[in-house]
């Protein structure tokens, strides 16, 4: 699976991944509908650290697409409410 | 996947589907493609030379609100050795409210920097995907039939499309972060406007409009702190016995209240031993 980190690099992660990931983004998730700044960077930063650290960097020059998008590290709670709630950071 | 990541990669993907429907011709799709990608690194270039057109007025504005600290520093002291000490309290307000100006403007510099730094990888990467989708398309004309094509030519738009949102995403966001700044600036501008003092007596005992903000403003307690500083620095005997031991820290010594004193600036090199003033 292909994932991009908006803003950075596409990273090519091992399907193995894929349980963790889900349970990274759920953590993500709840800390969005709960609230509070610190709790959401703390579950954003986890989830884009793993997959920086677990995927391997896709070629520039490579032209597949991604599986998966993730928002940009500086994805703020508001922005990420907003995300869920349809009217996300790229218009549609 | 639900959550966070879904959506996200929902819309990119219809924005890239959008992009291959233009056209019902293979060979004509693939070069509308490209132009729209050749397009976009043009927007990145113009969207880089602004944040750095931002990051240097702000770099500006830095250098002469700390041409300000200095000075307002210099007249503080210059109105309280002369005894005028509600003067005095005037120019560290001032210095006080500046020097908060300058940790903003510290932090705004920053987070230019990271932008510009974040567009300008970004634009290389989609120029290499540009790149790749040039020499591809050009394959892709001379060898695959139409309906072959067509597949062909998804596969590679997406890669490419995907990369043009990404970076119009990231130039909406500097553009946002810009925008932001604007307001602040033109605050400190008017900081600037405002000034130092020409005239060391010129304020007198009429207080101005700014003056008046300023003392709301500023913060009372690290005020006085440093007033009360730069009481003991012009004030203090000089150092018993050994010269030595101003270098380490300068007037802090006797301050009781142990609180890690505000403004301690590069005002340094005037020590104790020199508050006579002659």
């Amino acid at each position: 699976m292909i994932v991009r980190i908006s803003g950075e690099d596409q990273y090519r992660l091992d399907p193995a991944h894929d349980g963790r990931l889900n349970e990274l983004d759920s953590d993500v998730l709840a800390a969005v509908e709960v609230g509070g700044e610190e709790r959401f960077r703390d579950a954003y930063t986890r989830l884009l650290e793993f997959v920086r650290a677990n995927g391997t960097p896709v070629a520039d020059d490579d032209l597949e697409g991604s599986d998966l998008i993730l928002p940009p590290s500086d994805l703020t709670l508001a922005e990420a409410g907003r995300e869920f709630t349809g009217e996300g950071l790229i218009p549609d | 996947m639900p959550g966070l990541t879904g959506r996200m990669s929902t819309v990119v993907k219809a924005k890239v589907s959008k992009l291959l429907d233009r056209a019902e011709d293979p060979a004509e799709t693939l070069d509308y493609s490209y132009q729209k990608q050749v397009e976009q690194l043009q927007n990145v270039k113009k969207g880089i030379a602004d944040v750095v057109t931002a990051k240097k007025r702000l770099q500006m504005q830095e250098s002469t609100l700390q041409q300000q600290v200095v000075k307002l520093d210099t007249q503080a002291r210059q109105a309280l050795s002369g005894g005028q000490e509600d003067l005095a309290r005037t120019a560290l307000e001032r210095k006080n409210v500046v020097q908060s100006e300058l940790q903003g403007l510290d932090t705004q510099v920053a987070e230019l920097e990271d932008q510009q730094q974040k567009l300008t990888d970004s634009e290389q990467k989609l120029r290499a995907k540009i790149e790749a989708f040039r020499t591809k398309k050009e394959v892709i004309k001379a060898q695959y039939s139409a309906a072959e094509a067509q597949v062909r030519i998804s596969e590679a738009a997406t890669g490419v499309g995907e990369q043009m949102a990404d970076v119009g995403l990231a130039m909406q966001r500097a553009v946002d972060k810009t925008e932001n700044m604007k307001a602040r600036a033109s605050a400190v501008s008017e900081l600037e406007a405002a000034g130092t003092f020409d005239d060391i007596t010129e304020l007198g005992s009429g207080e101005d409009d700014i003056d008046r903000q300023l003392k709301q403003l500023s913060s009372a307690p690290a005020v006085e702190d440093d007033l009360a500083k730069l009481k003991r620095e012009l004030t203090a005997p000089p150092a018993q016995g050994a010269p030595a031991a101003q270098l380490g820290a300068p007037a802090l010594a006797p301050d009781a209240s142990g609180a890690p004193a505000e403004g301690s600036q590069p005002t340094a090199p005037q020590a104790p031993a020199e508050g006579g003033q002659g």
